[in-house]
């Protein structure tokens, strides 16, 4: 659309003072090249990914597929969530709606127990065709929540996640109503029944390691810089040349892969998709989950969604053993929550973020230390 | 759009900026009225005025961080009224701002850095800059040129004032910038730090042009060559800073009855 002045402009990047400056280039050395950002990664997460790995050594099969995986896949949607608002500075309360909508896709276009709707594709059709369908639903979601800020946007993604809820709820033609679809399951493949809770824990572990990577990464390429601008000063980054509602409905999409591939390892787990899965409780769940995490970094809503998981399904042993009424977890959930956030507003991140800190100054040692290595771990 | 032969037959003749009875009323208010200007291409001119005579208003309107109530303005021949601000920033146009608009999560290279990538493609690209990045060197280039280079990697929020003045001023020269709008750089600079703006201002390629508003009359005359006045929102008087300084309607208005 505008092709001549922007290639003069694109020529000569090197800015009329480069020639006066006469120093020569300073190269950044962290942070850069292709493979150099790994770095960033705190060396005990090393350790910490090992332990992943060898998990189904040590837990029973419940612990793995209840616990770990149903964490994971919550911490992958919560991610969408984590990108859109630490890095975009915009809270969506669609990100549940966005893995429903690929799950319910699965279950249309794949196979189900509901024969007289489910199409019947191929696995390897039908995910693929999900994703793009659930990405396009996110991006249409950040195309009308992009017009507003701060609370409208919330507003706005939730009446989303709320019509959409209803509307599968009401529409027995397509979404088979109140009563949803069965019968869902990973396919068999390499002769490994992905079903089963360990190779089913490996397959969360890769997509859910995958889109952390991918957000770290993306955090400090152009489109994640730029996103960051946006959320900081979106005037300025008008007046530096970024189109800023094009920025936003494009992190819109991107979060919208993260939560789609999200929903349909979700509905492979739960083997079933309900309007009750995408319900508001659910949504506000996935906010729940980031803002407990914390919202700083990637690592955030994976934490709080392991916390959230685990109160989930122990509170109400925890109730009982105290001699008080099971159906009152919701309560125990609720206080724990609480006082994370009244403690830490950042999340259980700012928690540990201010340990370490004050672990720091105690040490003489390490008083001194550079700034740099902290503010890396940080971004 | 005007096409692409519209666009060349301008640009040999075009002036860098033309507005043409150019208005912003908020409400009843009118910041700006009638403003009628030219600025030929590498001009270098200050707009002088005391507060409230719709300076930063003019800035706002040229850039379009919103559209004027009526009249046009042109850039390099260009009719830009109805364009979005990143449209007329693309086409060469740049500007600093009275209350420094950084990013102050962010480090002084990556502020750099993306007013660099701001005008150049590759805005939505999901690859890290390489090791030996053309951009993220012409953005440590720029840091050297506006003495920041020892403070590339620090956060903006913890710069001082002045550090987070010459910031502004980098990010306004990223890219290939044709014309430049200042909005007060010096304010709240020390003397050394303004004669540092000045060197910067004079070192400017000539076929760079710009807008200066400065309040510092030391200053404003020593980098333009031409000086618009305004007052309530109108254009008072034009001419070369010579002319303006003698000028006794200025002086009585502006400098004070008391200034020789």
């Amino acid at each position: 659309m505008t092709d001549t002045p922007e290639k003069q402009v694109s020529e000569d990047n090197s800015g009329p003072l480069a020639q006066r400056g006469g120093v020569a280039h300073t190269r950044r050395e962290n942070n850069l090249g292709f493979y150099g950002w790994v770095s960033e990664i705190p060396a005990s997460y090393g350790l910490f990914a090992f332990a992943l790995l060898l998990l189904p050594a040590v837990v029973s099969s419940f612990v793995l597929s209840q616990i770990f995986s149903w964490a994971l896949i919550l911490g992958m949607i919560a991610l969408s969530l984590m990108f859109l608002g630490g890095y975009g500075g915009m809270v969506s309360l669609s990100q549940m709606s966005v893995a429903g909508m690929a799950g319910y896709m699965l279950a249309i276009l794949g196979n189900s127990a509901i024969t007289d709707i489910s199409i019947g594709w191929p696995w390897w059709l039908a995910v693929p065709v999900a994703i793009v369908i659930a990405t396009i639903f996110c991006t249409l979601t950040g195309l009308l929540a992009v017009r507003t800020e701060g609370i409208y946007t919330i507003m706005i993604t939730l009446a989303i996640a709320a019509a959409f809820f209803y509307f599968t709820r009401q529409n027995y033609v397509l979404f088979n109503g109140f009563s949803g679809f069965n019968g869902l399951a990973p396919p068999q493949l390499f002769g490994i029944n992905w079903k089963s809770s360990v190779p089913f824990y490996y397959l969360t572990l890769f997509w859910a390691a995958a889109a952390y990577l991918a957000v770290l990464y993306v955090s400090r390429a152009p489109f994640g810089l730029a996103l960051q601008g946006v959320r900081d000063n979106s005037r300025r980054m008008a007046a530096l040349g970024f189109n800023v509602t094009a920025h936003r409905v494009a992190a819109f999409t991107f979060a919208g892969v993260i939560a789609a591939i999200g929903g349909i390892l979700l509905v492979w787990l739960n083997g079933q998709i309900s309007p009750g899965t995408i319900a508001i409780n659910p949504a506000i769940d996935i906010l729940i989950i980031a803002i407990v995490g914390g919202l700083r970094r990637p690592i955030g809503p994976f934490v709080g969604a392991l916390i959230y998981v685990i109160l989930r399904t122990f509170s109400l042993d925890i109730l009982t053993s105290m001699g008080l009424a099971g159906e009152r977890f919701q309560l125990l959930i609720g206080l724990v929550f609480l006082i994370i956030v009244y403690w830490s507003p950042d999340g259980v991140l700012g928690l540990w973020d201010r340990w370490r800190e004050r672990a720091r100054q105690r040490d003489p040692w390490k008083r001194s230390s550079n700034e740099l290595s902290d503010r890396d771990e940080l971004s | 759009m005007t096409s692409v032969a519209d666009r060349l037959q301008a640009a040999g003749t075009a002036n860098a900026l033309e507005l043409r009875g150019v208005s912003k009323l908020f409400g009843a208010l009118a910041a700006i009225s009638d403003v009628t200007l030219t600025v030929k291409p590498g001009e270098r001119r200050a707009v002088l005025g005391s507060n409230g005579a719709g300076k930063t208003t003019l800035f706002n309107c040229i850039t379009g961080d919103f559209l004027p109530t009526t009249g046009t303005i042109r850039l390099f021949g260009e009719d830009v009224t109805d364009f979005p601000a990143y449209e007329r920033i693309r086409r060469g146009l740049r500007r600093t701002y009275q209350i420094s608009l950084l990013f102050n999560a962010l480090s002084v290279v990556d502020n750099i850095y993306l007013a660099c990538r701001g005008v150049s493609r590759g805005r939505f690209s999901l690859l890290r800059p390489r090791t030996n990045d053309a951009l993220m060197n012409s953005a440590v280039d720029l840091a050297t040129a506006v003495h920041l280079l020892d403070f590339k990697d620090t956060l903006v929020s913890s710069l001082s004032y002045g550090q987070q003045r010459q910031l502004e001023i980098a990010l306004a020269l990223a890219g290939a910038p044709r014309f430049v709008l200042l909005d007060e750089p010096a304010a709240g600079l020390s003397p050394s730090e303004r004669s540092e703006l000045i060197e910067i201002l004079n070192n400017l390629p000539s076929h760079i042009g710009y807008i200066i508003i400065e309040h510092d009359m030391d200053v404003a005359l020593r980098v333009s060559e031409s000086v618009t006045m305004m007052h309530n929102g109108l254009i008072f008087k034009e001419g070369s800073p010579l002319e303006i300084e003698s000028d006794p309607e200025v002086q009585e208005l502006y400098l004070g009855s008391g200034h020789e």
